[in-house]
Formats: structure tokens, C-alpha cells, sequence
């Protein structure tokens, strides 16, 4: 599961709410400053409601389309035993897309048109499926990496204050622990495995590393809608807070399984009593987040074609149900 | 996905609310919704979507249009007479301490 801080992606900034009433809006923020939980039919400003459907809408299209780098492997996986892990991991990740439309939902929008706007490129999702699976070690160091940093940033979400996200998310952290680990699992076995495995294994950290750390998101000066974010309580940590907590419990990970993390000057700064990064390349995000990430129009791709390739399963289910439905209504009357 | 004549996108299929029994003894609880294009094809989606750690043994589905909710905008009415009568829980009587099994 996968966010990167998606809701500092909308191209529109989000405007006040002030078009409604002072009063009402009063009331709501009240309401979310005693942790009171929104529901569905409760009043809510109208950005409010905007910046839900895209972060949802966002985040469940990340699941989606993150099952392409995984699904790319589970034909090669190395044993019986990997492969099933891999479909069930690759399964989850659709229940993940699943559990967040029908989220996103609750707000009003339907699920063709947030499905339209994934096909059309209209839709952003999280960079960091547009990034190839070049070797089996890149299944070890998606979960461990990917999923791990996801997790980071899911969790915080579980206490969202729209009620039908966090319960999402309290649905989806649960399953996404298994994600992690198998990946750690894997990673493992190849460090410890013939020089040409540990290579794999170090390979795919190599690639793997600093695209993980940008699904945090821009850094908290560039970040334009953090603030309004954590006044509603959506998000709640910042980007660079987020990422600085996933880099401190995962260069020891890196370390005990005998991997170099790419960054020379990574360090442990006493003074803070946190690791200490290089600076981040953020013009490749920026590129990849733009469309020209080494996949990008690959994924979009095998999106359209499932979609286009399922069109008649769907149309029969829709025929079979209407016959059904048109013979219980005859035979109701006879 | 679109409609090829008004390019708009495709209805979508009906909705349903899941309701799982997590164990045999329990109710069924609301876990989620999905689409289904019939009532069968919501069960054995709900059991893919929403069982697969052996969350439930038993499932319930239900089209979403025909719930009938309370309006969440009259929650204070609807539920405020409850609020002052507090004589309807048994810590509202002070009984002495040496009363026992009372």
C-alpha cells in the first residue's frame, strides 16, 4: 500500500472555506478539534470534501496500478512458496484499491469517473510504481522499502478524521505488515545467499532507495497543502517528519542484512539522534511525477488494456443480471 | 469505459453494503461496500474483498439504495430525549455499600 503524501500533488490549491457559513464552519472545525469523527451525510466544507476525494481517489489508484511491478514477477517468482505469497500480496493491493474507492465514494463521486480519470491520465497516483522490476530482488525490496514507507505513512492515517478513510486504513495497515515483511524475507535470503544474490539484493536497494524516500512527498517549505491538512486532521505528521522516522528504523534494517544504502554522506548526527541524509534529487520526482518516470506510460497502458480487455465480462454480468432480474419479476407475477 | 456516443463513463453497477459474522455467536457488522452487477456476485466479491484472512463466516449483503438512515442533521432531536434521563442506568441508585448482590 502506497501513499507518498499524495494530497501535496493537486494542481489546484485548495481554497479557504469561507463560502459557506462562518457559523456551520465554526461547528465542524470544533468538531474536529475534539476528535469527533466526520461521517458521510455530516456537513462538511466543500474543500474539505475536495481534498478527501483526491487524496483518496489518489491513493486508491496507487493501489491499482501497484500491482503492475509486482504482477510483472509472479509468472518467475523463484519457488511455490514465493509465488503464493506473491499473488496473495499482489490480491491484497486490489482489496487495498477496493476498500479506498468504496471511501472515496462516500463522498459523492462515482467509482466510473474516478476509474475515467485513472485511464485518462488525468489522475495522479504515487511515482513510485512508474520505477521498473528489473530483478526478483526488486519484488524483496518493494515490500520492505515501498510498503515500509507506506506504512509510515498510513499509519498516522488510521486517526483521519473522515470516519470512512481511517477505517479503511485501519483495514489496510493490518494486511500491510505481511507486505513488509515477506519483502525483508526476501532481501534476507538473497544477502545471505551466493555473492551473485547479495549483488541482486544490493542492486535493487541502489535503485530502490531514494525513489522511497521521495514518496514522503516534497519537502515540508514546498509543500503547499500541509498546513490546511493538519488543521483538519488528514495528515498528521509532516512530509519531513515522516520521512526522518522511516530513514531512522530502516538504515539499521539495511545494516543487518549487510547492504550499503546509496547515500555517501549518510551518517548518524548525534546531535539530533537521527540519521542524516545526503540531499535529495527532487528534479527526478518531479519529472516522474510529470510523466516521464521510466514507465509511466507503460502502466497507463496495461491499465487501458485490462479495463478495454474486461469490457465484455462486465457487459455479460450486467446482461445475466437484468435477465434475472426480468425473470424474478415474471415469475413474481404468475 | 466510456459510453462510445456520449463519451461519458459507463453506469456503474449497483452498490452494496457488507455486513460480516466474524464468528459463529456474533452479529453481523458493517465492514465496507463494493459494486456488484447482482446480489450473488456482491457475496462472492464480498468474500474476496473482504474475507480473505478468514475475517467472517457468514455474509450479508444489501443494496445501499435501500438502507433507510436517520438524518445526521437531526441527530440532536432524534437523540436528545435520552440525554437527561440517566434514571435508566442502574449506577444512577446509591445503595450502601453493605447491600450485597444488588
Amino acid at each position: 500500500m502506497y501513499t507518498q503524501a499524495l494530497d501535496t500533488h493537486g494542481r489546484e490549491p485548495v481554497p479557504a472555506p469561507a463560502a459557506e457559513g462562518a457559523a456551520t464552519a465554526t461547528r465542524f472545525q470544533a468538531r474536529i478539534d475534539a476528535d469527533e469523527k466526520i461521517e458521510p451525510k455530516d456537513w462538511m466544507p466543500e474543500a474539505y470534501r475536495q481534498t478527501l476525494i483526491r487524496q483518496i481517489s489518489q491513493h486508491a489508484h496507487s493501489e491499482i496500478v501497484g500491482m503492475l511491478p509486482e504482477g510483472n514477477w509472479i509468472s518467475r517468482a523463484p519457488s511455490l512458496r514465493r509465488k503464493a505469497v506473491l499473488i496473495a500480496k499482489v490480491q491484497d493491493e486490489g482489496g487495498h484499491g477496493m476498500y479506498l474507492y468504496s471511501a472515496a465514494e462516500t463522498l459523492g463521486v462515482a467509482r466510473a469517473q474516478l476509474v475515467e480519470q485513472l485511464l485518462s491520465g488525468a489522475a495522479k497516483y504515487s511515482s513510485i510504481f512508474n520505477y521498473p522490476t528489473l530483478t526478483w530482488a526488486d519484488v524483496g525490496a518493494i515490500g520492505w522499502l515501498v510498503d515500509g514507507a507506506a506504512i509510515m505513512n498510513q499509519i498516522p492515517i488510521c486517526r483521519c478524521s473522515y470516519g470512512p478513510y481511517a477505517r479503511a486504513m485501519v483495514r489496510i495497515c493490518k494486511e500491510e505488515s505481511f507486505h513488509q515483511r515477506q519483502g525483508f524475507e526476501i532481501m534476507l535470503t538473497l544477502a545471505q545467499g551466493s555473492d551473485a544474490q547479495h549483488a541482486m539484493a544490493q542492486d535493487a536497494l541502489n535503485r530502490w532507495w531514494w525513489p522511497s524516500i521521495m514518496m514522503f512527498g516534497p519537502p515540508d517549505g514546498d509543500s503547499k497543502h500541509t498546513a490546511q491538512s493538519m488543521a483538519w486532521k488528514i495528515k498528521r505528521f509532516s512530509n519531513d517528519e515522516l520521512r526522518q522516522k522511516f530513514i531512522d528504523v530502516t538504515v539499521p534494517q539495511a545494516q543487518f542484512l549487510g547492504l550499503t544504502i546509496p547515500d555517501p554522506l549518510l551518517h548518524w548526527d548525534e546531535a539530533t539522534q537521527h540519521f542524516a541524509i545526503g540531499p535529495i534529487d527532487w528534479s527526478e520526482f518531479h519529472a516522474v511525477l510529470k510523466g516521464n518516470g521510466p514507465c509511466n506510460r507503460e502502466r497507463l497502458e496495461a491499465r487501458r488494456a485490462a479495463h478495454a480487455a474486461g469490457a465484455w465480462v462486465r457487459d455479460a454480468a450486467a446482461a445475466y443480471a437484468a435477465k434475472r432480474g426480468a425473470q424474478a419479476h415474471e415469475g413474481g407475477k404468475s | 469505459m466510456s459510453d462510445p456516443t456520449t463519451g461519458a463513463p459507463a453506469a456503474d453497477w449497483p452498490l452494496y453494503e457488507v455486513f460480516i459474522r466474524s464468528r459463529s455467536g456474533l452479529e453481523h457488522k458493517h465492514v465496507g461496500s463494493l459494486h456488484a452487477a447482482d446480489a450473488r456476485m456482491a457475496v462472492e466479491h464480498a468474500r474476496d474483498v473482504y474475507t480473505r484472512r478468514q475475517e467472517g463466516v457468514s455474509i450479508w449483503v444489501v443494496r445501499s439504495a435501500d438502507i433507510v438512515a436517520s438524518d445526521p442533521a437531526e441527530a440532536d432531536a432524534l437523540f436528545e430525549p435520552a440525554r437527561d434521563k440517566v434514571y435508566r442506568h442502574p449506577t444512577f441508585y446509591a445503595i450502601p455499600d453493605e447491600v450485597k448482590n444488588l
